[in-house]
């Protein structure tokens, strides 16, 4: 190693040897092996080197004797070159490969959703009790019928394309199996059902034991059609197509060999140990046209029974690529902001391609009002959707629901230390290692997913109960119950909302 | 009766059970001070595969306060009782014949810290916890205290032969 290889440790790991008691809880949890016990001394020792923050030893030591704190080093400072665009340079100049990253893209972007502020009613149309008075909820996605036809015998006819009923605007968006575990996937389908939403299988297919949470589940094909297969498509309750994903949009995944375990390769399809990788387009699409043959595809391998989503990145021009997929025959569009999270991506593409989600949803809905043909697809958006607020100004600015994707791993455990593709997650969420995934029990997993759903809907029922709104379908895309604060016009054009005071 | 039950798939070994086990016995209310540069003696122990392929196996095994306890009927001064199902034992009475400790089959009783009487779990009811410290404190809720009613002749019969209970 040459000199300038050294990187000093990011974080550094302060323990309290006054409270210490050598139990050795942090040494037996954590898998990057940061703490050991120094047996001369008889007092625990860490490796800062080695600790990625995920503060799995913090959670579990019994005395609270530790904690992880940002190191202290310093380059000289300088405010173009920071000291992470310092390192990055050293690592690749010693390593000559594109640098990865985990989870969503954590820079310094405007968060639309922190500009936005929601009305209340006061005086003159009185806000609702959700306690005292009946709040709708419930959700359905997919085609809406433009005008109502009649039966020879003039009864009106009934027949509606195929929807997905939600209880609540929310979904677990989609996560392989591989990417996430065995344990990972049980508590997302489980809460899924219990709450009665849908949660996402990702491009991994879906695993023999999962086929009975059918009902909930939304099956994806993704440009490696890993997994996918008659009974996949006719297991879940919709067809979600992956064209674009918001943390890597224009390249596809690659899940290294080593997390595809004999289980995950059975699921898959794929042999055991070879890497899965997905290609970047797919590649029998070039065109709209070409999707809409894929759409009819599984439309037809599914005897029209199940509506059909198009997941997108929120790209430059996603209006128009969105106003292509519903005349694709998409029912329902999801539309994935550059936030989004993923187990593994190249840093560049992660912190640098696509935009926001609040001017990419904003944008969609506006334009496909515009064209006439917002009923013909519903829109669901996802990309770092942090609270009931943020869901609440989403569905104010014209989703018919929400994808929770980082929130819903946050539920299990995940503490964003945003080293998933290591493979080592100690929290037993992103992680093939079977003593690893044993950590994260769906009996509790499931639980704590249904608590923060339940928890999100019920601060959502207060919210629309203040805007003197009653119903989901009163609160999509009323953006009149939108202000921007601190916005330039531009900014609140796209947006389709007015300033604060205005 | 409730009792403490243990389930090897969600153990994590991290022995957490023992050190919440020695603590709520310590009779101390801060757990540095009980702790801290001690060797404890907890009354629930995390066994742990010791060879390369049973390292990932671990579970927490303590009494598991049989209807028909060996140990009490063993027991050759009284010291062994049952209070309320829960096998207690009575310092005063013991006097470290250590015959229960041959007599359990799961290996759940041991010598106490002083090292002339025997200790085993009582549930957390001598102590001021009240509720097994054990269960409160797991992580992976490997441990739970459920009442599962009487276990069959058969089923204790099926923990020896197939080497696991359910």
């Amino acid at each position: 190693m040459l000199p300038q290889d050294y990187i000093y440790p990011e974080f550094t790991v302060v323990r309290n040897q006054d409270k210490c008691i050598a139990c050795r809880v942090c040494e037996r949890q954590c898998a990057n092996q940061v703490h050991s016990f120094d047996t001369e001394k008889g007092i625990m020792v860490a490796d800062d080197s080695k600790c990625v923050c995920c503060a799995r030893c913090v959670s579990l030591c019994p005395v609270h004797a530790l904690q992880i704190t940002e190191s202290q080093h310093t380059f000289r400072p300088n405010a173009n070159w920071s000291g992470q665009a310092i390192n990055e340079i050293y690592k690749q100049s010693s390593t000559s490969a594109a640098l990865l990253s985990s989870m969503g893209n954590p820079n310094d972007y405007p968060v639309y959703w922190d500009h936005i502020l929601i009305n209340a009613s006061q005086v003159t149309n009185p806000s609702i009790d959700p306690l005292r008075e009946p709040m709708e909820t419930k959700t359905s996605l997919g085609k809406r019928t433009s005008s109502i036809t009649r039966n020879p015998d003039g009864s009106i006819q009934t027949t509606m394309a195929p929807h997905i009923e939600l209880s609540t605007p929310v979904m677990f968006s989609a996560m392989s199996y591989g990417a996430i575990s065995y344990n990972a996937h049980e508590s997302l389908a489980r809460a899924a059902t219990n709450l009665g939403i849908c949660y996402n299988t990702g491009e991994g297919g879906l695993h023999k034991d999962f086929f009975k949470y059918g009902p909930n589940t939304i099956v994806q094909v993704a440009s490696g059609r890993f997994g996918v297969h008659k009974d996949f498509l006719e297991a879940g309750c919709a067809i979600e197509i992956k064209m674009g994903q918001g943390a890597k949009p224009g390249i596809g995944g690659h899940l290294p060999g080593a997390k595809i375990t004999a289980d995950v390769s059975a699921t898959r399809m794929i042999p055991q140990g070879t890497d899965a990788i997905s290609p970047a387009p797919h590649h029998d699409i070039y065109s709209i046209e070409d999707l809409r043959q894929l759409v009819y595809s599984l439309k037809e391998a599914t005897a029209y029974t199940k509506p059909v989503i198009v997941k997108i990145a929120a790209v430059h021009n996603v209006a128009a690529i969105a106003s292509g997929v519903a005349r694709g025959g998409a029912d329902i569009i999801a539309i994935d902001g550059f936030r989004g999270g993923t187990g593994a991506a190249p840093t560049r593409i992660r912190d640098n391609v696509g935009i926001p989600i609040e001017l990419a949803l904003a944008a969609v809905d506006q334009r496909l009002r515009e064209e006439g043909i917002r009923n013909q697809v519903s829109i669901v958006c996802g990309g770092s959707i942090r609270s009931s607020a943020d869901m609440v100004k989403a569905i104010c600015l014209g989703a018919d629901a929400v994808y929770l994707g980082t929130a819903a791993l946050l539920a299990l455990g995940c503490h964003l230390c945003r080293t998933c593709q290591t493979g080592k997650c100690n929290w037993g969420i992103a992680t093939q290692r079977p003593d690893l995934v044993k950590r994260l029990n769906p009996e509790i997993g499931h639980v704590r997913l249904e608590n923060l759903v339940t928890a999100w809907t019920r601060e959502m029922k207060e919210m629309m109960g203040g805007m003197g709104i009653n119903s989901i379908e009163a609160m999509r895309g009323n953006r009149l119950m939108l202000r921007g604060v601190g916005l330039n016009d531009r900014e609140l054009t796209i947006l389709g909302i007015k300033h604060a005071g205005e | 009766m409730k009792r403490v039950y243990v389930n090897e798939e969600w153990c994590l070994a991290c022995h957490l059970c023992e050190y919440n086990c020695a603590f709520a016995n310590s009779g101390m209310k801060d757990m540095v001070k009980a702790l801290k540069g001690k060797k404890i003696y907890p009354r629930i122990q995390v066994e742990v595969g010791t060879d390369e392929n049973s390292r990932a196996i671990s579970y927490a095994v303590s009494c598991r306060h049989c209807e028909e306890p060996l140990c009490v009927k063993s027991c050759i001064t009284g010291a062994l009782h049952l209070e309320d199902g829960v096998i207690c034992s009575d310092k005063e009475k013991c006097v470290g014949c250590y015959t229960c400790i041959l007599s359990c089959p799961y290996g759940c009783i041991m010598p106490s810290e002083e090292g002339n009487v025997i200790q085993k779990c009582e549930l957390c009811t001598k102590n001021e916890n009240g509720q097994p410290a054990c269960v409160a404190g797991c992580p992976n809720r490997a441990i739970v205290f459920e009442d599962r009613g009487v276990p069959s002749a058969e089923e204790e019969c099926a923990f020896d032969e197939e080497g696991g209970a359910e």
